[in-house]
């Protein structure tokens, strides 16, 4: 790899016309119009053919973006009745304005809306500090486990003056953030195992091992959610039932842990085959060598690869509307039933994207950053 | 203890957890499914199914049965995923290619293009477009009458269809023989490039050879051709070829979600080609698509199509979500076949097996694609 790629720069810059030999000379000048003009030439104008397409280029954006812009922003209503917002041809925010409870937090109940409103504040602020790479110690875990009783506690309630809320009243944002956390935890332990028992050198548990994986790999994850919301009931003894959330959870974490599986299992090719065979030579076994040699290094290195398998699992969460559940597209489709406001599903689609597309977006911004991060000090 | 000794302990303890697991999960199984008058075994198949699709690619009626309205679904699915990878592809390399152009304005269109499309869920863009399409396109009465032949309506999209009558046949027979012809002036071209060194533009003349053929024998066949357009007919249009709004909204979402996807693919393979190919060509004073076409882009298909191939594959099992706007898929035809017979163990394993069955065709296919690209190293 060169240098030029670790940086993130595009390979193929501008190397390819005279542009180049231009950069010498004029780089020698300070002045910034010339330096403007420079810069349009060597990024915008070089050649015809680039030249037409940043034509087209422009062309393009002053065919979108005004419209888009007066939907938006100039012609669209903040504030007032589904009427006025029939009387504009701009975005109707007034339905967001109006429905954000009902979005953001599903039919918890109004009154108790603090709630689920610091459950959010308090996973996001969990999630924050598990960022830090200082802050990756042992206990990171315990404080995650604390944090997940606060939680439950805070959501569930029941006591101290705070009302009892069944979960099947659990909706929106609480519940898109909690299937994934919950889900990729959960999925944690078992992918562990599934991955180490793919590297196993004992046939049967390698050969279950890799069933399990290439299977659930292999299927969408909505077949998955349906058996376990159709077939869970089925398989337990008479009279023993689990509630609609647990076993979409279960669905997740099971879906999630092959995942899992497979990115565990790139960490612990990483290890260089001579970590193996030193650790086999201080006379540990097999869990020892795992256990205090193999997996500290393996996992830090799928650090990067698990905070993506979280994204597309916080992007998979709103699958379980298929099943029933209210996440945050089932909350804005719920809103959207509202027979005054239900011309408005752009703005509601829009605005639940904007949630998921912040989040995401934020999170694949931090994987790539972690990613250089610990590429340097690997280099080291 | 010794070590063998152990390794097959720990193996036969594993075996007989998974088995008891296995035992009680079906035990109790059976004892509901008993309790509950379910009948189990797939005998259901060849009953009526009794409800209508509304689209099929082979005929089907609610007297047909169970199985051929599975059949229906599992056309249905095939048909989205074919289309989508095929979609996806496209877009996704040109994309892909402009994230890394010179130009500046072209590289950021494609940055916004691909974030945007990546980090919003599959399903909300689904739901997105579905919405999108019935409410915001005008209705075929809206559309009027003489609104030409490609009409986008809340209906359907609808677009002419050439009916070639009876010259069709030879013009198929026209095209299979130029297609054979331009296979074997390819065969010659690059035998005579190989030994002489000198090119023939085989891919242009092999083109021209192929169509000029099929003309020919489409004038031999007595150059019949009609093009059936959508008319408006009371409340919709008839004749064209029409393409539902669920349909074309399941593809939009899946490509355009997907080929954000292949871009970064098509992207960070292209910049695994060391710079000193780039250089190396650039010497040798070829144009910038060629280098991209003759250099770059083969010595980066190695890199690309094995994460492409996953894409395929996520694109294919996506598609699932197609039950959530109402297209008739797989997943959605086994659902209502699951809710009309209660036979819900058979239906979910049977659509499991097919979308393994899928994946697998798609793994295989891929690799032997990826196999043959690989020979090209030296």
């Amino acid at each position: 790899m060169n240098a030029a790629q670790k940086d993130g720069l595009p390979v193929t810059g501008p190397l390819t016309s005279d542009a180049s030999v231009a950069t010498v000379e004029m780089a020698a000048d300070p002045g910034a119009g010339r330096r403007a003009t420079k810069w349009l030439r060597d990024n915008l104008f070089s050649g015809w053919v680039n030249s037409l397409l940043t034509i087209l280029a422009l062309a393009f954006l002053a065919w979108v973006v005004p419209p888009m812009l007066n939907w938006v922003l100039f012609e669209a209503v903040w504030s007032g009745t589904p009427e006025d917002c029939q009387a504009s041809d701009g975005a109707c925010w007034a339905f967001i304005g109006e429905k954000m409870r009902l979005i953001l937090f599903g039919q918890y109940p109004p009154t108790e809306q603090w709630r689920p409103q610091l459950s959010v504040l308090l996973l996001l602020a969990v999630i924050a500090v598990s960022l830090v790479r200082r802050f990756w110690k042992l206990w990171l875990v315990g404080f995650w486990i604390l944090s997940f009783v606060v939680l439950g506690l805070l959501m569930w309630g029941g006591f101290a003056g705070m009302t009892f809320v069944p979960n099947h009243l659990w909706g929106g944002l609480p519940l898109t953030l909690g299937l994934a956390t919950v889900g990729v935890i959960g999925a944690f332990p078992l992918g562990l195992a599934l991955a180490l028992g793919r590297q196993s050198r004992l046939p049967f548990i390698r050969t279950l091992s890799v069933t399990y994986i290439e299977l659930i790999r292999g299927v969408p994850l909505i077949t998955v959610l349906f058996m376990a919301s159709v077939m869970f009931p089925l398989f337990l003894p008479e009279g023993v039932s689990i509630d609609k959330l647990l076993r979409a959870q279960i669905g997740i974490i099971l879906f999630t842990a092959a995942y899992l599986a497979e990115v565990f299992r790139g960490g612990l090719q990483a290890i260089p085959k001579g970590q193996y065979e030193a650790a086999a030579d201080l006379g540990l076994g097999y869990w020892r060598a795992m256990g205090l040699v193999i997996l500290p290094q393996a996992l830090r290195l799928v650090i990067p690869p698990t905070v993506n398998s979280f994204i597309s699992m916080f992007k998979d969460t709103s699958l379980v509307i298929i099943i029933g559940l209210f996440d945050l597209l089932g909350t804005v489709r719920l809103a959207l039933t509202d027979p005054p406001w239900s011309r408005f599903h752009t703005e509601g689609y829009v605005f639940v994207g904007a949630i998921f597309f912040l989040f995401c977006f934020a999170m694949a911004r931090y994987a790539g950053y972690l990613e250089k991060e610990m590429g340097k000090s690997d280099a080291r | 203890m010794s070590a063998a000794f152990r390794n097959i302990l720990y193996q036969i303890l594993a075996a007989i957890i998974v088995a008891g697991i296995a035992w009680y999960l079906v035990g109790n199984t059976l004892d509901n499914l008993a309790r509950q008058n379910i009948a189990t075994g797939f005998g259901y198949l060849d009953l009526e199914a009794a409800y209508g699709i509304s689209e099929s690619m082979i005929d089907y009626a609610p007297t047909d049965d169970y199985a051929r309205a599975l059949l229906v679904g599992i056309l249905n699915t095939v048909k989205v995923a074919v289309l989508g990878v095929f979609l996806a592809t496209i877009i996704g390399l040109i994309v892909g290619i402009l994230r890394l152009s010179p130009n500046w304005l072209l590289a950021r269109l494609a940055a916004v293009y691909i974030h945007a499309f990546r980090n919003v869920p599959v399903l909300l863009q689904l739901v997105f477009w579905a919405a999108f399409i019935r409410a915001s396109l005008p209705s075929p009465r809206q559309v009027g009458e003489d609104a030409g032949d490609i009409i986008l309506s809340n209906r359907g999209f609808y677009f002419p269809w050439p009916e070639l009558g009876p010259s069709g046949p030879f013009l198929l027979v026209g095209l299979a023989l130029g297609l054979l012809g331009w296979f074997f002036l390819r065969r010659w071209a690059l035998a005579r490039q190989a030994a002489t060194g000198r090119p023939f533009p085989h891919a242009l003349v092999g083109l021209g050879v192929t169509l000029a053929v099929a003309f020919i024998a489409w004038l031999a066949g007595g150059a019949t051709l009609h093009f059936d357009a959508p008319v408006l007919t009371g409340f919709n249009f008839q004749g064209g070829a029409r393409m539902t709004p669920e349909f074309a909204a399941v593809l939009l979402g899946l490509t355009i979600y997907t080929s954000a996807f292949i871009a970064e693919v098509v992207r960070s393979g292209i910049m695994a080609v060391p710079r000193g190919q780039w250089e190396a060509a650039n010497s040798l004073g070829l144009r910038r698509s060629l280098v991209m076409r003759l250099i770059i882009l083969p010595q980066a298909m190695r890199v690309i199509i094995p994460p492409l191939t996953n894409q395929y594959l996520n694109l294919t099992k996506n598609s699932s979500l197609a039950v959530a706007v109402g297209y008739p898929d797989l997943v959605s035809i086994s659902n209502t076949t699951m809710n009309q017979t209660g036979q819900a163990i058979e239906a979910i394993a049977i659509f499991m097996a097919i979308y393994l069955a899928l994946s697998i065709v798609t793994s295989l296919f891929m690799n032997w694609f990826n196999a043959r690209m690989a020979l090209v190293e030296r």
